[in-house]
């Protein structure tokens, strides 16, 4: 088995090892359920379709994946084990992928678990399942994205309180450039160009448009180059601040 | 031979702080080599070069022949590792815990199974293989550790205080242990207590402020004091030569 492997599969049951991991896949659905039949107004919409649900999947994931991705280096710190970790014959490379993938399966597991919504609304109407598909194809993704750049957050501290907090400034910022409102928001001064890029950089750009059931190539690298550039960086983090 | 650990010039420095100055440290096969100095010497920090954890401000590291900078992969390969305070998973449980290291290492599943059952049997773990580890006291936890290090039957072992914080029955047992070890495999390990070296240990060195203050064997280490020193005769070369800054050369190496 390649030590990649390895790390997924430890950290991925780490995820169960405690009560917490069925505590927050409670959370995840009750809120998910809030959201959709409640504040989404699935019933008084008249249409059977997830799109309360899949529109309010960012703001659910600026508080949720922070408490996946806070745990995932600076508990590893605090306790010491990184250093066990990394005198083992594994690359930092290795490390930080199969950390990276056992949280994002975990996520993929929360999101998973919402498939009922999908039969509910199937069973209700005539719901566009391309839709459907691609934005759960989005969520995904974008869960990834937030949860690499989490995991780089969360290799700056020993403490997760504080990870948590860090990832949640990160996030409002990579969601916030994205709303429609955003542009009023800037100063006067800014140049266009830097307010198109800003924009351009938020998650939601991005995962609208799957969002929508246009799978859109640059979107879907968009989250890749993201991940990728994350881990890259994770890597980087976890060497500078691996001492302390 | 080759020497199994072998160090040359090793500095590291954190900012402004200087915490091993031009360290050399050659471990030859079959030595148990105490690795001594008072608190803040740079022992756990050399410890952390040697095994590849930090890498070194400056200064070459060769494991059994394997450049540990150029070739940590193959370098860690020969090194089982305590680090201090033996740190583990809490909710793993010790036979999980020993079985994801043996995977990393990459044994196959039957491999880790006989391995982790020698393991056991000879660190004494038999009592609590499914228990977790948050939930075992300080000395199981130290067993566990060293279970760690010895598990892929390692020619190098680094053991950073493995006797720390442990009640006299432990240390006793844990010394046992090392000693056994020390007949196939070459040994470092750092300690505050000068009993040890002269238990287990073939050769001591002192570091004290990121440099080494004395290199020898025991015996030579207990000729530093004078003949009126009638007790705790290390303990005083010991604060003799960690309280002055005079460099002692001990045997002629
Ligand atoms: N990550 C770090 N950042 C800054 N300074 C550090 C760091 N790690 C160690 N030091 C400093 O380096 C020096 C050596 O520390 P080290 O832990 O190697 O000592 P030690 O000999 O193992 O001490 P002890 O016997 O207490 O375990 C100390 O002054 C310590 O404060
Ligand atoms: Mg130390």
């Amino acid at each position: 088995m390649s030590p990649t492997r390895t790390i997924f599969k430890r950290e991925f049951a780490g995820y169960f090892a405690t009560p917490l991991a069925a505590v927050y896949l409670v959370i995840f659905l009750a809120l998910t359920g809030i959201f959709t039949f409640n504040m989404g107004g699935l019933y008084e919409s008249g249409q059977a379709s997830l799109r309360p649900f899949f529109g309010f999947l960012p703001q659910l994931f600026l508080f949720l994946v922070p408490a996946i991705a806070m745990r995932i280096w600076a508990e590893e710190r605090r306790l010491g084990t990184v250093e066990l970790l990394m005198t083992l014959p594994v690359s930092v490379g290795e490390l930080v992928t199969g950390k990276f993938l056992a949280a994002w399966a975990f996520a993929c597991v929360a999101l998973g678990l919402t498939v009922p919504l999908w039969l509910t609304v199937s069973y209700l109407g005539d719901p566009d399942h391309g839709v459907i598909l691609t934005s759960y194809f989005g969520g995904a993704l974008m869960a990834g994205a937030f949860l690499a750049v989490g995991a780089c957050l969360s290799a700056l501290t020993k403490n997760q309180v504080i990870a948590f907090v860090l990832c949640l400034i990160a996030f409002f910022a990579l969601l916030l450039s994205g709303y429609p409102g955003f542009t009023e928001l800037v100063p006067g001064w800014m140049p266009e160009v830097v307010v198109d890029a800003l924009a351009y950089m938020s998650f939601l750009t991005h995962y609208e448009a799957l969002q929508k059931g246009v799978v859109d190539l640059r979107d879907v690298l968009f989250f890749l180059s993201v991940i990728g550039a994350a881990l890259f960086v994770n890597a980087l983090v976890l060497d500078w601040k691996k001492a302390d | 031979m080759d020497p199994y650990i072998e160090a040359h010039g090793l500095r590291k420095e954190f900012g402004s702080i200087l915490a091993v100055d031009g360290v050399d440290l050659v471990v030859q096969p079959g030595e148990v080599l105490g690795f001594l100095g008072p608190n803040g010497a740079g022992k756990s920090t050399t410890m952390k070069m040697v095994t590849g954890f930090l890498e070194p401000t400056a200064g070459s590291i060769r494991v059994c022949g394997v450049d540990m900078l150029a070739n940590p992969r193959e370098a860690k390969r020969s090194i089982g590792y305590l680090p201090e305070g033996a740190p583990a998973y809490p909710d793993m449980t010790v036979v999980e815990f020993l079985r994801f290291i043996a995977e990393v290492r990459g044994f196959d599943r039957a491999a880790a199974r006989d391995q982790i059952e020698r393991l056991v049997e000879q660190v004494h773990l038999g009592g609590v293989y499914h228990q977790t580890i948050e939930t075992l006291s300080k000395g199981f936890k130290r067993r566990v550790g060293l279970a760690q290090a010895f598990l892929h039957d390692p020619p190098v072992l680094v053991l950073d205080e493995p006797t720390d914080g442990l009640d006299p029955n432990q240390k006793h047992e844990v010394r046992d242990l090392i000693r056994e070890m020390g007949k196939q495999k070459t040994i470092l390990l750092s300690t505050h207590i000068l009993e040890e070296v002269e238990a287990v240990c073939t050769r001591a060195v002192i570091i004290n402020r990121g440099r080494a203050v004395f290199d020898g064997t025991p015996a030579e280490l207990d000729e530093q004091a004078p003949a009126e020193v009638t007790a705790n005769r290390l303990d005083w070369v010991f604060r003799n030569i960690t309280t002055s800054d005079t460099v002692v050369a001990g045997g002629a190496r």
